[in-house]
């Protein structure tokens, strides 16, 4: 594949996600960024929905959201990789699960981007078109000499956001595939093999809220054709998508180098729209993490949102925001979202203008 | 259930197997791709017996690869409850049904060096699909296969005909017995094991592996319950107050939606407990027939799974 294609499409914006970070959202982005909080406080707990398609020009709009950033990303992902291959691991038993993925991209992309992606089939042969990164491949479904790479790193190589694939038996879900790239500061390398608990232990408060148990339950149930989706969300200092613990003493130190001028720009919320989907063939569950960006001045352009992710942040348990990794500058944070908030009421949803 | 785990479905194929068992093969009524599925994985089948609403689970036995319609066999059960006798006598070709998503609680562990399977009798279903599966996949395994006689084993003589050595049959009625301590004893480091029949053979094979020393993580087995009759009962639910009257051959999970409760559900045979419920007060004796709570769980009368279990007694208040 050749990511140096030219961007043909204006649409797409040719920024970077390091060293001189040109990550911008376009006005029309910063509108429709999925603001992640239906109410003026938050704490953790089993918020999952039925991910369905949601309001026209929304994140909700399509079954995964390609936005202005896709190419750039991509370009992201491409550079993460060549640095640190283990970012991308599928333990060999989990190859249908990477099928079973390849297949739903493709068609969910051809299906709700037709000027973009294209996929014939015929048979088990199989055409796949993909016009803003400049691929054109004919290859055979399920035979795996006949792609570049494996299904589940061919095909994560063209998809925003990070993606898992977990086996399910003993009545438990077992990471044992990854593409991981834009992650808020955990380990692929370090969780793969590990149950649900296991890798969710690091998480404060939320095990003893018994909110693991409830959605491991409700997870070893998720049925074939009714994927869900929730919505978690951290803090992150310049627009880095890699924040990986193997990184970490290349961008740990940026938290110490914002100051009240420079905080609006590169003080970011990092939105991750999650969806948990069960796949065909293999029966394994896969969950796309899906990572937005939004700087605080973008951020504070829509009134009800600078109030409310005020009363949110000066709210959040100083556990969280530990955990989350910047309680070092909420002080800082807040200082600067007070302004915006005059104490007015806001209307429930995290639409903007609802 | 939601509207997107169902799909709208004709029956095109309705064939007599043996003196027992009928196949029924299922094409979308829009003329869409079958999802594929995982071998193992089962279908809900909606029948209108009568007025009767039942919702049966059958084990997709069609090659996962073929997209274009699902197959189930059922064996026909004169004693039971009705299901079984009106998808033989009620469901011919050209009918339209609705089916559920495949639901998979029998899967693979495509981590195993090699698959041993054990069916008895109409247990054979899931482990067509399954062999279907691990044949394209190039796994290995291999199969045996009890059943009466060669009237009952059911598609025996095709499968051994397409997997050959891979293929063992036992007719119980030419004294012919599966030797499991010498076969469990010979397996290759990292095989799993996986058994689906009746009941005593189950439970014969799981223990006799775990008492070789089988680790658990190994051993596999599906048995579905047909939900058991018995004397009808009321429920009463503490949170709508409202009371439910339980037929002879309906199950508690059938009343509840018979009245109109959306009460979750997956195998609805005892297995998964996705139907658990709370019990508020129990007067009387639950008779616990599924295989997911645990026996203390069953002593101290706390819960109930209504997929399967039933009431005798004064009072019975559930918590839904
Ligand atoms: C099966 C797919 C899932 C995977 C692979 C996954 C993975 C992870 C990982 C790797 C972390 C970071 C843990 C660390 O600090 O090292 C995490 C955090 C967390 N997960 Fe999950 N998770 C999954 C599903 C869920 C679900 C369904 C819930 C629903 C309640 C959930 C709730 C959480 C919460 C509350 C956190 C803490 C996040 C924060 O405060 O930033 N996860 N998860
Ligand atoms: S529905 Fe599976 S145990 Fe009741």
């Amino acid at each position: 594949m050749s990511l140096d294609a030219p961007f043909k499409d204006p649409f797409f914006r040719d920024e970077s996600f390091f060293g001189d970070y040109s990550y911008r959202n376009s006005p029309h982005a910063v509108k429709r960024f999925p603001f992640p909080f239906p109410e003026d406080d938050y704490m953790y707990s089993v918020n999952m929905e039925p991910h369905v398609k949601g309001r026209p020009g929304s994140v909700f709009e399509h079954y995964f959201d390609v936005d202005e950033h896709y190419v750039s990303e991509m370009r992201d992902r491409a550079r993460v990789l060549e640095q640190d291959p283990l970012r991308c691991q599928s333990l060999p038993h989990m190859t249908l699960a990477g099928w079973d993925l390849l297949e739903l991209i493709m068609e969910k992309f051809a299906e709700d981007y037709p000027h973009w992606f294209s996929l014939t089939k015929d048979g088990n042969r199989w055409h796949w078109i993909n016009r803003p990164l400049g691929i054109d491949q004919k290859f055979t479904f399920l035979d795996e000499s006949t792609l570049p790479y494996g299904p589940f790193e061919y095909i994560t190589r063209q998809a925003q956001g990070d993606f898992t694939l977990q086996d399910q038996r003993e009545d438990n879900l077992w990471i044992e595939a990854g593409m991981v790239t834009s992650q808020a500061d955990w380990s692929l390398d370090f969780d793969i093999g590990m149950n649900f608990h296991e890798w969710h232990a690091p998480v404060p408060l939320a095990h003893q809220m018994g909110i693991f148990d409830r959605a491991l339950k409700f997870l070893l149930a998720l049925q074939y054709g009714a994927p869900v989706r929730r919505f978690n969300w951290t803090m992150t200092v310049d627009p880095l998508l890699d924040t990986s613990p193997e990184n970490y003493p290349k961008w740990g130190p940026s938290k110490t180098t914002m100051t009240p001028e420079t905080i609006g720009q590169r003080q970011h919320l990092r939105v991750e729209l999650q969806t948990l989907i069960r796949l065909p063939r293999s029966n394994a569950i896969c969950f796309p993490i899906r990572c937005y960006l939004i700087s605080l001045d973008d951020l504070v352009t829509q009134p009800k949102w600078a109030r409310r992710f005020h009363r949110v942040i000066r709210g959040l348990p100083d556990e969280l925001a530990t955990y989350k990794g910047f309680i070092r500058n909420k002080p800082m944070i807040l200082e600067y979202l007070a302004r915006f908030d005059d104490g007015a009421p806001t209307s429930p949803g995290w639409w903007p203008e609802d | 259930m939601s509207n997107q785990t169902r799909m709208n479905v004709t029956v095109t194929e309705v064939v007599e197997v043996n003196s027992l068992i009928k196949r029924f093969r299922f094409v979308r009524e829009d003329g869409g791709a079958m999802p594929g599925f995982s071998g193992g994985a089962h279908t809900v089948v909606e029948m209108d017996d009568n007025g009767t609403r039942r919702l049966n689970a059958y084990s997709l036995m069609s090659d996962p690869a073929d997209s274009s319609g699902y197959e189930i066999s059922v064996r026909r059960d004169d004693s039971g409850r009705g299901g079984s006798l009106f998808m033989h006598k009620g469901v011919k070709p050209g009918m339209k049904m609705v089916i559920s998503q495949p639901v998979n609680l029998f899967g693979l562990d495509l981590r195993a060096r090699k698959h041993l399977m054990i069916a008895g009798g109409i247990g054979i279903t899931p482990f067509i699909a399954q062999m279907a599966q691990l044949d394209s996949l190039g796994h290995r395994f291999e199969l045996h296969y009890a059943a009466r006689d060669a009237d009952l084993c059911a598609y025996g003589a095709e499968l051994s005909a397409r997997y050959g050595e891979r293929l063992h049959r036992y007719y119980d009625v030419e004294k012919q017995a599966i030797d499991l301590a010498n076969l469990l004893k010979t397996q290759p480091i990292g095989t799993h094991l996986y058994v689906c029949g009746p009941k005593g053979m189950i439970g014969w094979v799981l223990s006799t592996a775990q008492k070789m020393g089988w680790p658990k993580g190994a051993l596999h087995s599906e048995e579905f319950l047909a939900p058991p009759v018995g004397e009808a009962f009321t429920v009463q639910l503490s949170r709508s107050g409202v009371s439910i009257d339980v037929g002879p051959t309906q199950s508690m999970l059938e009343a509840l939606e018979a009245a109109g409760i959306d009460a979750p559900y997956l195998c609805r045979g005892g297995a998964c407990g996705q139907c658990e419920c709370k019990v508020d007060a129990a007067e009387g004796e639950i008779l616990h027939y599924d295989h997911w709570l645990s026996d203390d769980q069953k002593a101290a009368k706390t819960h109930i799974m209504p997929c399967v279990s039933r009431f005798k007694g004064e009072r019975l208040v559930i918590d839904l």
